[in-house]
């Protein structure tokens, strides 16, 4: 009977079932639409995210720079007398200098902190990096010409490519000849040849070579991001140098992440680093992983205790860390999408309830017979939910379809979202020529928004929500109608 | 300013075999400003069996009469017994079963389910939904063929004449096999060919089954056929 009455109920009143249904459908669709494309945003600032950091970071250790200190100046070259400076012939000066020092807009932490780190409870892995920048200055400076002029002549200059510096060559009080030079920098991250599953190396798949391994402690072996491979034309096998140093080319990485690059230009051993840069013991990166997402705070309070000078930041913080259309469509449905669909979420439970009520009372003569041949109040607020429920699962299921649809569409399409993450959080005092940033990724994403049951649990659990709540106004309403009162007034 | 029946018969005493036992009922109603009492001290015994008629003019308080009898409403002070349960103190629940299994209803407008067939109409009269369907059924169809509708089962209201709506309503107030069966107007908005049909319908199962027939009706031809006249106005009954 519940169901027959409930079927012929519904049938009759097509109109308001079809009007409480497209209400709760187009409602239900904007929620796992926005929903599905914040889980898709989300994914892709952890993809963004995971180029930088690797995969399975929760959280980063670092250590602001300080203005004055290391790493927070611009690359210096001192020339010497004994610094590979060289007459010729055709009385040019060739200088040539290569630097390995701290990435700029970053500070160093002491490499012991790694295992204060690792002692934190909750903390799965850890691991060090030290982010460091090679430039290298070379070129010439022509001799002073013989009139012995006050006034130095134009020199000649090339931009370094990446990174900044700044260029400390200039002409003598003398005066100069022609002069040209060059400089140029790439990035250089020191990393553990042991542990991989957290930081820059979890987020690469291997091209060609090999990764490195323990046995290349101490060693020159370096590996390169296989985007600056193809610049530099280097291969498995070549040399590069670094530091002024010649190191073998053993393997060539891209990032995991469909187009983007990895963090750093090159990858070398963490103690070849430290001991190049002179900064032996320091490091300037910690990436942790938590053993469960819920120990993430707890982690980061008890980091902060203990390392008190460090920046600890959860990707929480590093997400902010984001620029791009990614962190344009990022706010767009935190603020915009989530409130819009909870507007249409409420206006879609109230047109449901107020229909709900309204049929209610044009069904006054019925539900006051049914009360005076015997129906209890709780039978009749049974059948009112019965079909309010009923009506809500309709439109939670148009909902769903339509916003499953939403979510292929969206995924053919795959809109590409354009990222740029900073590597290192820079302070104030950080700056510097060039700016704060020393290792910007910048990345194309194609947005791709996850499909899962949950979203059908949400469509469904969002269904029965408006249907019991307009029900339960409903058979509020039919409960409080007495079958006198109720007889009387339609007579 | 209550009314003592002047001819009380052997019926005024309550007892085992009265159907409906009232004492000193007065029921009053706000409406707007004012207070109406629609019934004012009625004392009135109805046996067992007995098929009875309420006349009276309009506003004289005779639905109010019928919805007292039919644990409709609970008088403002005052008694009403259905043989032997008060119904003026009982709760809500108390009052609905007392309606879903000792009473039947039949209205001047049939008030049956627009959407629902005669055969499912006559359904809802199951209110308690234990009895398992075969059983509801095989009651349902007698019913309708007790009211020569057994061939009209699957029809909606709205292909129905208007007797043959009141004969549902009929068979929807029987099929739960009340003791009592209460009739409001039930033959006003019919012609009176099928006034008569319906008066002769309700006469052949009231005595067939021994019910106790209380039929409210402004028709004096109806009221003829009653075994009982009741009068009432401005709240107070009489014996006619």
């Amino acid at each position: 009977m519940f169901f027959t009455y409930l079927r012929r109920e519904l049938g009759n009143r097509k109109k308001q079932s079809i009007i409480i249904a497209m209400g709760m459908a187009l409602a239900i669709a904007l929620v796992i639409i926005v929903n599905g494309v914040s889980a898709g945003v989300k994914s892709a600032q952890s993809t963004a995210l995971s180029s930088v950091y690797g995969v399975g970071t929760d959280i980063t250790v670092t250590k602001t720079a300080t203005a004055g200190g290391a790493g927070a100046g611009g690359q210096q070259f001192a020339f010497g007398s004994g610094d590979s400076a060289s007459g010729s012939s055709s009385s040019k000066t060739k200088l040539s200098q290569s630097t390995l020092q701290l990435a700029m807009g970053t500070s160093s932490l002491k490499e012991s902190s790694l295992a204060t780190v690792e002692a934190v409870e909750g903390v799965k892995a850890a691991t060090a990096t030290l982010s460091l920048t090679n430039s290298s200055f070379s070129g010439s400076i022509g001799a002073a010409p013989s009139s012995g002029g006050t006034s130095g002549s134009g020199t000649t200059g090339k931009a370094p490519t990446t990174g900044s510096g700044t260029d400390s060559s200039s002409s003598t009080s003398t005066g100069t000849g022609p002069s040209s030079f060059s400089v140029d920098s790439f990035t250089v991250t020191g990393i553990s040849t042991t542990d991989t599953s957290v930081g820059p190396m979890s987020a690469t798949t291997l091209d060609s070579g090999r990764y490195l391994k323990a046995s290349d402690d101490g060693t020159k072996n370096v590996v390169l991001d296989s985007t600056y491979a193809t610049t530099e034309k280097k291969t498995v096998g070549d040399t590069l140098t670094i530091g002024g140093k010649k190191f073998i080319v053993v393997g060539i990485v891209s990032s995991s992440s469909s187009s983007s690059a990895t963090a750093s230009d090159t990858y070398i051993p963490l103690d070849t680093a430290q001991s190049l840069a002179d900064l032996d013991g320091k490091v300037t990166d910690i990436s942790v992983s938590a053993d469960s997402a819920s120990d993430v705070t707890s982690i980061q309070t008890a980091i902060e205790k203990a390392l008190p000078s460090a920046t600890v930041s959860t990707e929480a913080d590093l997400a902010s860390s984001i620029s791009g259309s990614l962190s344009t469509v990022s706010n767009l449905v935190s603020n915009l999408g989530k409130w819009l669909s909870l507007i249409v979420l409420a206006a879609a439970f109230a047109i449901a309830v107020l229909f709900t009520v309204s049929g209610v009372s044009r069904r006054t003569r019925e539900f006051g017979t049914l009360k005076a041949i015997g129906w209890s109040n709780g039978r009749i607020v049974r059948q009112v939910a019965g079909e309010s429920v009923v009506n809500g699962l309709i439109g939670g299921a148009i909902g769903a379809a339509v916003g499953v649809a939403g979510i292929i569409i969206v995924n053919v399409i795959a809109p590409t979202l354009s990222t740029a993450a900073a590597a290192s959080t820079s302070g104030p005092g950080a700056g510097g020529p060039g700016g704060a940033s020393t290792a910007s990724t910048t990345t194309d994403i194609a947005l791709q928004i996850p499909l899962t049951a949950g979203i059908i649990l949400i469509a469904a659990g969002l269904a029965v929500l408006g249907g019991l709540l307009a029900g339960a106004f409903g058979g509020w309403r039919a409960s409080r109608l007495r079958p006198a009162e109720a007889l009387r007034s339609v007579a | 300013m209550t009314t003592t029946i002047p001819t009380p018969l052997a019926t005024t005493t309550g007892g085992p075999d009265a159907a409906f036992t009232l004492t000193g009922v007065t029921k009053t109603y706000r409406q707007k400003k004012r207070t109406v009492e629609a019934l004012r001290g009625v004392d009135l015994v109805i046996p067992r069996g007995q098929l009875v008629a309420v006349q009276g003019p309009t506003g004289g308080g005779k639905s109010t009469l019928l919805q007292m009898l039919g644990a409709l409403d609970r008088p403002t002070s005052g008694s009403v017994k259905l043989g032997a349960q008060e119904l003026a103190t009982a709760s809500d629940g108390a009052l609905a079963r007392a309606r879903a299994t000792e009473i039947g209803f039949v209205f001047q407008g049939f008030n049956l389910i627009p959407t629902l067939s005669a055969a499912e109409n006559v359904e809802t009269a199951f209110a308690d939904s234990s009895l398992p369907r075969d059983a509801r059924r095989t009651r349902v169809a007698a019913a309708l063929e007790s009211v020569g509708l057994a061939e009209r089962a699957e029809h909606l209201p709205s292909e129905l004449s208007g007797g043959q709506q009141q004969r549902v309503a009929i068979a929807r107030a029987l099929v739960k096999e009340p003791r009592v069966l209460l009739a409001d107007e039930p033959t006003g908005a019919l012609d009176e060919v099928t006034r008569d049909e319906i008066m002769t319908l309700l006469e052949g199962v009231w005595r067939e089954r021994g019910l106790t027939l209380v039929i409210v009706t402004h028709d004096s031809a109806v009221a003829r056929r009653a075994e009982r006249r009741l009068y009432i106005k401005a709240g107070q009954v009489s014996e006619r």
